[in-house]
């Protein structure tokens, strides 16, 4: 329908942008800066174009781009965005608006190496969540740990080296087994196209083995207990910037890779393995929560925060195979996958302002302890309302984004199981809890130390940053309907394809879901076609 | 009447929004007013709406604003819902917010000396203050029009938030920003049983909206839920809506946070911690009647909870020394009241006394808040005594409040309490008696504690220092003129209010009926067919068990702690020595405090660090991650050894080999 290439220009901007930076070199620290900065928000704009010319109508790929790649191994330069990938992709370029921002004063070690990094990093998580060829997914998700690993290589804290070993050797070790599913499939399948992966008939044996590659590597990315301790060591020694990327979008990838492989790809073992990520999720929830309270440290903390906050992103999706094998529900599985991906949006905002927040303390005083700080808000009034504000979102307060993921996932999962309900609403507490024991220590309180009386408030360049995000986390949180009107039809389709069982003939009596007779209607709604 | 509905909502909001961004700019004078003015314009539009609805047949509003998001069916919409049960909340909130907000310009008027020198939340933080409570009215008010459970609790987080930044609001006090955030935690776990309840009723009605989850709940009313071996959806839908109102509504055991609460500036302890936010879970369960209507379980749960916290707090309130936390006990206990008039499904009596309680208890706490003004800041009641001499206004206004809340006959508090007491009497349900009795004795308490409170601020010697004696004086006309526009509903609201809301059924006569009351629940009925009229009505009153009691309480404090106080000063001491372990006990506040701090507080902490350090550091950093590293790593170290790079190792490798492949095929 689009004959511009728009995910290409999405995709190439900021990585042409990235080599210019780096071509203009450190003599002019500004002028890097402003390209580095011109090429975001241009990036930015561009990407609007995806939300502008969506057709929220139809689950179809759009802004399909097609052409051969490697044709002796059938690989193809193949694109193309839904109602799933294309939010993520805005979220994307308009957080990295923010990053570039964030590092305009405070970085002075190579400033230009330090916004291309940043700029490269965008175009390849657009690539992530817009390639439709296995391949190019892969390289593109290959390709994203090598910036995150020189921005925390380079610009990060004093154990940088032992947090950039782990993170690469955790994240790689989990994706190795993605590349052998995939060759797999390309095996079965005479393409890497993920959609014909997505329509190939798999039996049991072979989509559980599928399952558990793709889990070991979007379980690492989320990251869900027990793969998780790589995220609070690399945040800790990350950079702001880094920081702000790795939990806005990368832990986004994760999530994206279940809604996008595993769950459509594998719907037999999805089903019969949901325990295993709900259970996960769960313990995410709960056990990361009580670990959460105690860290005094500032970044561990939003760290754990975010591990327990995707953990409802996880839940979310998982319940759909609890709810979709009731007969006795009429409805819920939509509103569980439509739950988390509203939560990794509007986590996008929070997580990535909490860690802005910290930046700004920490760009002032170089502590990220809990412990020096206290009675913030008598020098800094301006950055103690940002503050509250954003914690207030973590803990899931209406009106704000943090709350329209959790209460919909918290809905979702009181259709599948009361006591997982349960579990889940925990985090009303524990959340709340965490998050304002904090706030009661950093920003309330006395003026506890000569540094925090010295403390100057937000200057013009942090006051746009957090307002800008306040301002998304408001808009989503008291008007969600622009964002969940673009998913309605993409995540319907996705229930109906999970819903419909893929084991071939001679294993069809081993179907728990429902049997790929034609279906007319389901949900009450009428089936979109499937690819 | 949706831009009416709209504007009453929005003014405030729009108040708040300028006092608080632009406060700094526009200066404390200009943020009062617009502030007073967004209230102003809400309590106009209120009292105009209620007027409609009394005299001229006001059709019920029920529409949508917005819709929010539609998810799998469900929408999720922002909406009114405006009918006598929501007009009469809306016009008591603006009513006393307005109250408050035209108070506050005396209360906070020196504010800059309770922040430390040099602070910038200093500042402006009587323009902050301003924009706070009237963001509060906001809040409250979404949350009394709202026609569907996700808007209802975005206002009931809302006023939480609100709370907790009020709570918290001088911010450099260390019991400040604790009791905040003990508030918003405890707020928390009720809503954690809110949020499960909102979410069952998700799922069996497939809709968020009142009138249409009204409307299918008697089909459901015999649905049984698979859990803890088999029990009716009605009643885990209403216990867990109810754990919510006994966070908001500060129900035993969740209570804990409200004395706490007083905390914060006096104004809000008034607004919010009496008059309004800690009445939204009562609202809240009269909104929800039809649901309740379906399950004795859940009302004989919430009837036993009221009666509880009704007499057991007020029993806390008699060994209070601090003028705020008597009040706030006191207002406990008359929370407990209203619970237990929901319990009884007398849930008109309930809202009643909401309104009633709104008035009387504001009051006494701006008056309780005057004093605090004229002595400097001190709250210790044993350092007080004559004022009455000082201060006329406040004394008669707070005797006034007094009467009104133990419920002297004719005050307002006295139709209210005693419809309450009659309907509860008249209850079968499981718990009935044991409520009955406690709300009865209960009555003796809230008379002992209130004028115990009265006889040593107003009267006896004057025990204040010097300095303070010097300087005490009756309180500027912004803090006295709220205080006689609020002691006159708290006395005559109840004489002409009664005959409406409770005999002739006003809120369940009309096409749609706020508020339903199943034929055999019907505890008002009593009342209803024995009316005869408000005077025939004190004079059953004045031959009735609660009025002995009252008059002996009332008897017993003016003897204590104004006769014999007066020969004896002591007297108080030693009364509450001869109470021995009861006073330990009361004084303790039953433990709650202690065993939250120890089990929940210093619990989880515990947890949190166990899981940190064995789970996450030793486990699976320790052993796994790290682990199989070095574990590669001493393999690599053993292994190395082979690739010595001396030519005669190798070759004698190949040797032994050799001779062993030999051996091998030689054998076979």
């Amino acid at each position: 329908m689009n004959e511009f290439p728009l995910l290409t220009l999405v995709i190439w901007l900021p990585i042409i942008g990235g080599v210019v930076v780096l071509a203009s070199g450190d003599k002019s620290a500004n002028l890097s800066k402003w390209i580095g900065l011109t090429f975001a928000v241009l990036t930015f704009l561009v990407s609007l174009g995806l939300w502008i010319g969506f057709d929220s109508t139809t689950a179809q790929m759009q802004f399909v781009e097609r052409s051969a790649w490697i044709p002796t191994f059938n690989v193809e330069y193949f694109l193309g965005v839904d109602g799933i990938s294309m939010p993520l992709i805005i979220l994307t370029t308009f957080i990295t608006i923010f990053v570039i921002v964030a590092g305009w004063e405070v970085i002075t070690y190579k400033p230009s190496q330090y916004m291309a990094a940043f700029l490269i990093m965008n175009g390849i998580m657009v690539g992530v969540f817009s390639a439709l060829d296995a391949i190019l997914f892969y390289v593109f998700w290959e390709a994203m740990l090598i910036p995150m690993f020189i921005i925390i290589g380079v610009w990060g804290g004093p154990n940088r080296v032992y947090a950039t070993i782990k993170f690469f050797l955790y994240t790689f070790f989990g994706s190795v087994f993605m590349l052998v599913a995939l060759i797999y499939l390309y095996f079965q399948s005479g393409s890497f196209s993920i959609l014909d992966f997505q329509g190939l008939q798999l039996g049991m044996t072979a989509q559980i083995l599928i399952f558990i590659a793709f889990l070991l590597a979007f379980a690492v990315k989320v990251p869900m207990f027990p793969v998780h301790t790589w995220l609070p060591d690399a945040h800790v020694e990350a950079p702001t910037g880094g920081s702000v990327i790795l939990a806005a979008i990368m832990l986004k990838i994760g999530g994206y890779g279940f809604l996008r492989f595993s769950m459509p790809i594998t719907p037999d073992a999805s089903a019969s393995l949901a325990w295993l990520i709900i259970a996960l999720s769960l313990i995410a929830i709960l056990y990361i929560g009580f670990v959460a309270l105690v860290q005094q440290d500032m970044k561990k903390l939003i760290a754990y925060s975010s591990i327990a906050h995707m953990g409802f992103v996880t839940l979310g999706f998982f319940i759909v195979f609890t709810i979709i094998q009731n007969p006795a529900l009429s409805s819920g599985s939509v509103m569980g996958i439509e739950g988390g991906m509203v939560q990794m949006i509007s986590h996008g905002f929070i997580s990535g302002a909490l860690f802005l927040c910290v930046g700004v303390l920490y760009d002032r005083v170089h502590s990220r302890e809990i412990a020096d700080y206290g009675g913030v808000v008598n020098t800094m009034p301006w950055f103690g309302a940002f503050m509250v504000f954003f914690a207030m979102s973590n803990a899931g307060l209406p009106g704000t984004s943090g709350f329209v993921g959790e209460f919909m996932v918290i809905l979702a999962t009181f259709r599948a199981d009361f006591w997982w309900a349960v579990l889940a609403a925990t985090t009303l507490i524990l959340a709340a809890a965490f998050t304002l024991w904090m706030v009661k220590r950093v920003v309330f309180g006395e003026v506890k130390n000569d540094k925090v009386a010295v403390l100057q408030d937000l200057n013009a360049r942090e006051t746009f940053n957090l307002g800008a995000l306040a301002a998304a986390v408001l808009a989503l949180g008291l008007w969600p309907a622009p964002l969940m009107n673009v998913m309605h039809a993409t995540v319907e389709n996705l229930v109906t394809q999970v819903s419909v069982c893929k084991l071939p003939a001679a294993e069809s009596a081993d179907c728990v879901l429902a049997r790929p007779a034609p279906i007319a209607e389901l949900n009450g709604r009428p089936v979109a076609a499937t690819h | 009447m949706e831009n009416v509905y709209l504007t009453i909502v929005l003014a405030p909001l729009l108040g708040a929004i300028v006092a608080g961004f632009l406060g700094g700019k526009i200066g404390r004078r200009a943020s009062h007013s617009v502030t007073i003015a967004g209230v102003g314009i809400s309590t106009g539009l209120s009292l105009w709406v209620l007027s409609r609805f009394i005299w001229h047949d006001q059709p019920v509003f029920n529409d949508t604003v917005y819709t929010w998001m539609v998810s799998d069916g469900i929408r999720f919409e922002v909406g009114f819902l405006v009918d006598k049960l929501t007009v009469l909340m809306m016009a008591t909130v603006s009513f006393v917010s307005l109250m408050v907000h035209i108070y506050t310009i005396g209360y906070m008027a020196d504010d800059e000396h309770n922040w430390p020198h040099g602070a910038l939340t200093g500042k402006n933080s009587y323009q902050r203050f301003f924009s706070y409570i009237s963001l509060f009215t906001f809040s409250m008010l979404m949350l009394v029009m709202s026609n569907n459970f996700m808007q209802l609790f975005f206002g009931w987080e809302a006023v939480g938030l609100v709370s907790y930044l009020l709570i918290g609001f001088w911010s450099t006090r260390e019991s400040a920003i604790f009791a905040n955030m003990k508030a918003f935690l405890v707020n928390r776990v009720g809503d954690f049983g809110f949020i499960l309840g909102i979410a069952a009723v998700g799922m069996y009605f497939n809709s968020m909206d009142y009138a249409e989850v009204f409307a299918r709940a008697p089909e459901l009313a015999d649905t049984q839920v698979a859990l803890f071996g088999g029990v009716s959806l009605m009643t885990l839908i209403c216990v867990l809506l109810f754990i919510g109102a006994m966070g908001k509504s500060a129900q035993v055991p969740l209570h804990v946070w409200l004395p706490d609460s007083m905390e914060g500036p006096t104004p809000i302890s008034a607004l919010i911690h009496a008059a309004t936010m800690v009445t939204a879970g009562v609202f809240m369960v009269a909104r929800m009647s039809p649901l309740y209507e379906l399950s004795e379980a859940a009302l004989s749960f919430v009837l036993i909870i009221g009666a509880t916290t009704a007499f057991f707090m007020g029993l806390i309130g008699l060994v209070q020394n601090d003028i705020k936390r008597v009040v706030a006990y006191s207002t406990l206990s008359q929370l407990g009241y209203m619970v237990t008039a929901l319990g009884a499904s007398a849930y008109a009596a309930g809202i009643f006394h909401l309104m009633t309680h709104a008035f009387f208890k504001a009051l006494l706490f701006l008056a309780a808040g005057s004093v605090i003004i004229a002595l400097h800041h001190k709250q210790d009641i044993r350092d007080m005594g004559g004022l009455r001499k000082y201060m006329p206004i406040t004394w008669v206004t707070a005797l006034l409040g007094s009467l009104a809340l133990i419920g002297f006959p004719g005050f307002s508090g006295f139709f209210s309490k005693d419809a309450i007491i009659e309907a509860v009497g008249a209850s079968q349900l499981f718990g009935a008696g044991y409520a009955s009795i406690l709300l009865t004795v209960g009555v003796l308490i809230t008379a002992l504690y209130s004028f115990r409170m009265y006889f040593l601020v107003f009267h006896g010697k004057e025990r204040m220092d010097e300095h303070t004696k010097h300087h005490v004086h009756e309180t500027p006309w912004v803090v006295t003129i709220p205080l006689i526009l609020l002691a006159i509903p708290s006395v005559f609201i109840g004489w002409y209010t009664v005959e409406p809301l409770l005999v002739n059924d006003w809120f369940t006569t009309g096409d749609w009926s706020p508020i339903v009351v199943a034929h055999e629940h019907d505890t008002l009925h009593h009342l209803r067919e024995h009316w005869h009229g408000q005077a025939a009505f004190v004079q059953h009153g004045l031959a009735a068990l609660p009025f002995f009691l009252a008059m002996t309480g009332l008897v017993l404090a003016a003897v204590i702690w104004w006769g014999v106080f007066a020969l004896k000063p002591r007297i108080d001491e030693q009364l509450q020595a001869w109470g021995g372990p009861v006073t330990r006990i009361l004084q303790d506040k039953y433990g709650f405090d202690d065993f939250n701090q120890r089990v929940f507080a210093g619990g989880s902490r515990n947890l949190g660090r166990a899981l940190w350090m064995t789970g996450d550091r030793a486990v699976i950093d320790g052993a796994i991650i790290n682990g199989s590293a070095q574990w590669v790593a001493r393999m690599a170290q053993s292994a190395r050894h082979l690739q010595t790079g001396f030519l005669y190792h190798y070759a004698i490798a190949m040797i032994i080999g050799l001779v062993g492949l030999l051996t091998l095929f030689v054998t076979l």
